[in-house]
């Protein structure tokens, strides 16, 4: 059973409440940062942690705060992205849903560290109900002493204020998040600069995902050393992974990242294998965005090695053979899925939801998905494959913004993995109307090259 | 004691100059001129907040600065990013950069509905410098082209919004020139478009401008809407003291009458000084106007065909071989046919006739 950190006390009857929370030894790292660590001091035991942006990047959040400009008289941001729409992912969701305190009690001691007088959630708008619970957990921690003016005695003010977006997606890429909170439509900003130098007012602001300032948490009750010894290399502590599609237990998991993607499958602990004795097909480990994976690569990576579930493991092999940790949305895929729509689905979204300021992206999206469509329904062409690949292409890498980069990854993930299914829709117009292409050899062992 | 200014060297296709810092890859091509400087859709010197939209500036940074060299990983919008002391930038002699702004021209055109033939803006259109520059012959798209609803913008400004690139840079114009924006962008994605929120006119003085800052037909002048080809008129550059604006416009006459004016324009297609709507709209008589003399035209610009500076007409001999007699007219076209006013000499109209010559 691995370690938790995040989600230990989630299930505790009335945690949501203050009085329940602050049983539960809450609040314990803002007395510990507060009394006896400077906010330098916060910044640095998050270093040592090794913890890395939960919000897909991955980027280093200790290194992150310490980018921050601080000019003399200029106020700084901390700013919690909660705008969590990727599909395959809704672990902030769960945590802020359960355990809103850990959320407060967390960005309370990241504002220390950073020196937020004002700090906002942005939160996506269709998470209304959980508006409700974190104004609630806020206006607790202000009864308590724990947010206002002079916290502690320490003569730092800090209040948190809760902003709903207004449903969409592009909201939750951080300039953009930070143009819709100054009230502006929602169109990433071109960097530079970047946040860390004008963000938000165009003031020094850092922007993180809900998941890494809960971890901010534990880290500074265990100590930074002591959480970095969990987990393998460079992925250290605990993660949320919210899994999803065609497994048993579908939910939201903290993992430490030592296991393997198989038990992670197939445990009874986690998702609990997979439904109806079917087999599985392929997976997206870190949510839409993150190349799709045939189940032989799963579980091995080109070279053979068992892989993890971490951020080095699942990106082994880099986009030839490997994928990415990503935001943690896991999506699994049984024998009965089609490649070929599920792919159009994607397509679909990132066309949806492209903000359209660069001509790549806007463009670039709505014809992809219009291709697919054609493939899907039988009318496409074996020219098309070949098409969607030099469209991604010429995407990837040409945009604003790392949208762009999500739309092309899956459809160039599934023309390299998953070729043979869609040359099969185009050559079987009529009969891919009614049956799927079904698991082929996508689960059949790789060779695996020699080593001397 | 005058601090000596420190300069950045950059090196952008082999060539290497030495400019201010804080400007742009695009600008420091810009000083070198000709096909090093790379085509701009949105980006706009006088629009602050302007550029990185189009990605037709695209650039390879083959090495970051003297004291960082590497390369940077990917292609990055010129426009909006600046050069750094011992920069080397590859535009034309890249071939990613090629293949990239291929695609994005093939991007741009997608959903254009190439109407050229009845646009107002053809012959001065940078999409369609772009395209034949930087494009290819056909489109491998094979799907509708978008629509939109028609939204009016009032008497003097027309909306093609089928035709928009989505620059912003009419945006920008509107939220900088007037105090009154009633302009943006609505939705988003490939369905996103320009229009004025619960269809309002543009009524603020300078608003006209949005017309000379759009780089395609999407916005054109409706004083002017199918009345003539650009190409048939003859540019001028005049001036009348104006109370509003700088009063400095160029003037595209056909003989005497006016047209239409714009807002003079530099050799990258941006307006020099922002004019006025009385200016743009309402002064069309040479009598408003001083005029200074033709306006420079580049000879690669298909208006410049209109442009008979320095021409000259070969001798006439007929009248030298027929021993002084002037030849005899066969047929007088107006003897035979009343279609057309037989009043209207076809032969004293300056240029091809028009409809509104037999009005
Ligand atoms: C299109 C797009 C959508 C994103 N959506 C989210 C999101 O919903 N939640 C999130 O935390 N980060 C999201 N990100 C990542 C953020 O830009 C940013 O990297 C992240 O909030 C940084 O936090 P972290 O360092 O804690 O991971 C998104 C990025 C892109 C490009
Ligand atoms: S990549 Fe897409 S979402 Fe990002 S700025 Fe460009 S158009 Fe907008
Ligand atoms: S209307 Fe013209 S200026 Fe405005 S965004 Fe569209 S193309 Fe650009
Ligand atoms: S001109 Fe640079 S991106 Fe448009």
């Amino acid at each position: 059973m691995g370690r938790k950190l995040l989600l230990e006390k989630a299930h505790v009857p009335g945690i949501r409440s203050y009085e329940v929370y602050r049983r539960e030894g809450g609040y314990a790292s803002v007395e510990k940062a507060f009394k006896h660590m400077s906010p330098d001091l916060v910044t640095e035991e998050v270093k040592k942690s090794g913890l890395r942006g939960r919000g897909g990047a991955g980027f280093p959040t200790g290194m992150k705060w310490s980018f921050l400009a601080k000019p003399e008289g200029v106020p700084r941001y901390l700013v919690c992205n909660a705008d969590e729409s990727e599909p395959g992912t809704f672990k902030d969701r769960y945590l802020m849903e359960f355990i809103p305190h850990l959320l407060i009690e967390g960005l309370i001691v990241a504002s220390y560290a950073l020196g937020s007088n004002r700090t906002y959630i942005y939160i996506r708008g269709e998470y209304a109900w959980i508006v409700d619970i974190l104004e609630q957990a806020i206006a607790e921690a202000n009864a308590n002493g724990w947010l206002g003016k002079n916290i502690m005695g320490t003569g730092f003010d800090c209040q948190i204020y809760v902003q709903r977006g207004a449903g969409a997606y592009i909201c939750g890429e951080e300039t953009a998040l930070i143009e819709s909170l100054e009230g502006k439509r929602g169109n990433p900003r071109i960097k530079p600069p970047f946040p860390a130098v004008k963000g938000l007012w165009d003031c020094p602001t850092v922007v993180n995902n809900v998941e890494t300032l809960a971890a901010v948490v534990p880290i500074i009750n265990l100590g930074g050393e002591e959480y970095a010894k969990i987990g393998i290399g460079k992925s250290t502590g605990t993660k949320l992974i919210s899994a999803c599609g065609n497994i048993n237990k579908p939910g939201v998991f903290e993992i430490d990242m030592t296991i393997s993607v198989e038990e992670f499958i197939y445990s009874e602990e986690y998702c609990g294998g997979i439904p109806n004795g079917k087999k599985l097909k392929a997976c997206i480990p870190g949510g839409s965005s993150v190349p799709i994976l045939p189940a032989n690569l799963l579980f091995k990576t080109a070279k053979g090695d068992t892989r993890i579930m971490n951020y080095e493991s699942l990106s082994d092999g880099g986009f030839a053979t490997g994928t990415m940790m990503g935001s943690g949305g896991f999506i699994v895929l049984d024998e009965d899925q089609c490649v070929v729509r599920h792919t159009l689905t994607l397509a679909r979204f990132y066309r949806h939801e492209s903000c359209g300021q660069c001509s790549p992206c806007r463009e670039g999206t709505g014809w992809m998905e219009k291709i697919l469509k054609n493939i899907e329904y039988g009318k496409g062409k074996k020219s098309d494959i070949d098409l969607l690949w030099d469209i991604q292409r010429k995407i990837e890498g040409n945009t604003i913004c790392p949208l762009g980069d999500a739309a092309a990854w899956p459809v160039a993930a599934a023309i390299r993995h998953f070729r043979d299914e869609f040359e099969w829709h185009v050559d079987n117009p009529v009969e891919s109307q009614s049956r799927n292409f079904g698991l082929a050899h996508y689960a059949d062992p790789r060779p695996v090259p020699v080593t001397a | 004691m005058a601090e000596e200014k420190k300069l950045f060297k950059v090196t952008i296709d082999n060539i290497t100059i030495e400019v201010e810092p804080g400007t742009s890859i695009l600008n420091a091509a810009r000083m070198i001129g000709g096909d090093v400087a790379p085509p701009a859709m949105c980006y706009y010197s006088k629009l602050k907040g302007s550029g990185g939209k189009c990605r037709t500036c695209l650039v390879e940074v083959a090495a970051g600065s003297t004291a960082d060299p590497r390369p940077m990983p990917k292609l990055v919008a010129s426009c909006r990013t600046n050069v750094m002391d011992g920069m080397v930038v590859k535009n034309i002699t890249s071939e990613r950069v090629i293949d990239a702004r291929n695609g994005v021209v093939e991007f741009l055109l997608l959903n254009h509905p190439l109407d050229c033939p009845i646009c107002d803006q053809a012959g001065e259109c940078h999409l369609q410098d772009l395209s034949y520059d930087h494009g290819k012959e056909g489109t491998r798209y094979e799907f509708n082209r978008r629509t939109f609803k028609k939204h009016d913008l009032g008497p003097y400004i027309q909306l093609h919004m089928t035709r928009c690139i989505l620059c912003y840079r009419c945006v920008f114009t509107a939220d900088q020139l007037t105090n009154k924006r009633v302009h943006g962008v609505l939705d988003r994605g490939d369905h996103a478009e320009i229009a004025t929120y619960i269809e309002k006119s543009l009524d603020n003085d300078f608003i006209g401008n949005v017309i000379d800052v759009c780089p395609v037909g999407a916005l054109t002048d409706k004083t002017f809407r199918f009345k003539n080809r650009v190409w048939f008129l003859k540019p001028v550059d005049a001036h009348r003291d104006c109370p509003k604006c700088s009063g400095k416009v160029t003037l595209w006459n056909r003989g005497d009458e006016v047209f239409r004016v714009t807002a003079r324009k530099d050799q990258w297609g941006e307006v020099e000084d922002w004019i006025c709507n009385e200016c743009r709209f309402e002064k069309k008589s040479t009598n408003d106007w001083v005029i200074e003399g033709p306006t420079k035209v580049s000879r690669q610009s298909v208006i410049s065909q209109g442009h008979y500076e320095g021409l000259k007409m070969p001798k006439e001999t007929l009248v030298e071989v027929l021993d002084g007699r002037k030849p005899r007219l066969l047929m007088d076209i107006h003897d035979v046919s009343e279609v057309n006013k037989p009043t209207v000499d076809l032969s004293k109209i300056a240029g091809p006739a028009h409809s509104d010559d037999f009005k």
